[in-house]
């Protein structure tokens, strides 16, 4: 398996744990990634919401690029994901956008490069079997909140890999790590995103009712998939608790998750990025492996 | 107080219609989308409300709004709409609008925001966080929030000095902007 990787730059920056959980963990399931040469910036929110041609044409530029290398994109940054797909959505559904993108890029592009994002190439064409197949560390006993999230799964007609209100894919993939998925009300919830650095009270609210019913819902720790989401709910989990304490909830990448699960080490994998550390879930899952090696000695 | 609001002016929801690709005219106020934004309570405009002031051609007032600012671009609206109305779409094309109109802003961060992104992507082709920020506060003159996560930022390697890029990529994307700046006067 072989695709054209668009890091993005969150995953060069605030998120590099992201991109170093993202890389290990596919190396280890033998998933080859090769990076889009001289990849720029998606344009993300501020594109979309100032210039409506420069939202197209930024992404069609790397997706340009990657139909040279004749592979498939992959993306981890969700808001990359969602603008690729935006820009391809558009170019194949309207002929003036496809026209402006070749007048701004000086390259026809009519959306021929598909654009995958790290679960969807994990859930459907990796498959879950094959991820459960290759755990050698399961996450035995923690109890993890999947948040999905706006963009991995909104809107349906431009994403559509899972289930818009109710997507499933990271439950799926925790309980094959071994985990157990908690069921809680807001996989799909809004953590105010972009407004982090402009208004980081609304951020505030929102992370604050994410991270209580994650903890009402019994969870040992969160799995994102979105640099913003990961930002919100870790770096500014002090500012959510200016709107009632909470006890410190670690929010974990997903690719964090299930590359301890491969048996990476902690340091491969970029955990010492995260605001709220990640020894209780470290803890919890060494806790677990010594009651299930207890279990098999007792048998 | 309530204000009579006469119903002659359809240019404007026209002009969104088109701008957006979004059938605004057939909202029928039935409120789903307001219901589950998550940034409501903030609001001074609900997005229901946003659409109504459109297809009344209340094009001030909308654009002087700071719930077009406001909106996190979410999408749960535009997925839940019965009438397929994109409503996210709509508020990128008030927020365009806005600028183009020179609309009063209510408050400026958000658009001060995307455009110290974008300053940021015009000149180095991706985005160079820390100089990013930086813009943005000396812009704003907020100058005290956030300032306690820079130290730890830099220490776990979140932002760095130097901006990531490479020049031949950065000049593909400057001479990008210009003409998707062309581009968007025609529209
Ligand atoms: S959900 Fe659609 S039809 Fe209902 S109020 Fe909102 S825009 Fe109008
Ligand atoms: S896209 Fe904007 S208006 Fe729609 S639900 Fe999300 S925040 Fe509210």
């Amino acid at each position: 398996m072989k695709y054209a990787f668009f890091p993005g730059c969150s995953l060069e920056s605030t998120a590099w744990d992201f991109d170093k959980s993202t890389r290990a963990m596919c190396q280890a399931l033998d998933i080859e990634l090769t990076d889009i040469p001289d990849w720029t910036c998606c344009g993300s929110t501020p594109a979309h919401s100032s210039n409506a041609s420069l939202a197209t044409a930024l992404p069609a530029m790397n997706l340009q690029k990657a139909r040279e290398m004749g592979l498939e994109v992959m993306a981890a940054c969700a808001s990359c994901y969602a603008r690729l797909r935006t820009a391809n959505h558009k170019v194949k559904t309207d002929e003036q956008e496809r026209e402006r993108v070749k007048t701004i890029t000086g390259a026809a592009y009519a959306g021929e490069t598909p654009v995958r994002h790290v679960l969807d190439v994990l859930v459907n064409e990796y498959t879950v079997e094959r991820v459960r197949s290759r755990i050698s560390k399961p996450l035995s006993g923690l109890r993890v909140a999947s948040y999905y999230g706006c963009l991995l799964s909104r809107p349906p007609e431009v994403v559509a890999f899972d289930n818009p209100e109710h997507p499933t894919c990271m439950d799926e993939l925790i309980d094959a790590a071994g985990g157990e998925p908690v069921d809680w009300p807001y996989k799909t919830e809004c953590c105010g995103a972009s407004l982090s650095l402009s208004n980081a009270n609304i951020v505030g609210r929102l992370s604050h009712r994410l991270l209580a019913m994650a903890v009402e819902a019994g969870a040992d720790c969160i799995a994102v998939a979105c640099p913003l989401c990961q930002m919100n709910l870790d770096m500014r989990q002090a500012d959510a608790n200016a709107h009632g304490k909470l006890p410190p909830t670690p929010a974990l990448y997903i690719t964090q998750l299930l590359g301890l699960a491969l048996g990476l080490k902690p340091d491969d994998l970029g955990l010492n990025a995260l605001t709220i550390n990640a020894n209780a879930v470290l803890k919890k899952i060494s806790s677990g492996e010594r009651r299930s090696a207890q279990a098999g000695a007792a048998r | 107080m309530t204000k009579a609001v006469e119903w002659t002016n359809t240019a404007f929801l026209e002009e969104v219609e088109r701008r957006s690709g979004a059938p605004v005219g057939a909202c029928l106020q039935c409120h789903k989308c307001s219901t589950g934004c998550p940034i409501a309570p903030e609001m001074d405009l609900l997005s229901s409300q946003v659409m109504r002031m459109v297809q009344l051609g209340l094009d001030e007032e909308t654009l002087a709004s700071k719930a077009i600012w406001l909106c996190a671009s979410c999408e749960a609206c535009t997925t839940r709409c019965p009438m397929e109305i994109d409503i996210a779409g709509v508020m990128d094309t008030l927020r365009m609008l806005a600028v183009e109109r020179k609309a009063a802003a209510p408050d400026e961060r958000v658009r001060t925001f995307n455009d110290s992104f974008l300053k940021s992507v015009r000149r180095h082709g991706r985005v160079f966080e820390l100089g990013m920020m930086t813009a943005y506060k000396l812009r704003t003159r907020d100058f005290f929030s956030d300032v306690d996560k820079v130290p730890a930022m830099l220490a776990k390697r979140k932002l760095s000095f130097l901006p990531h890029h490479s020049s031949a990529a950065a000049k593909e994307v400057r001479e990008a902007f210009k003409r998707a700046d062309e581009e968007e006067k025609k529209r």
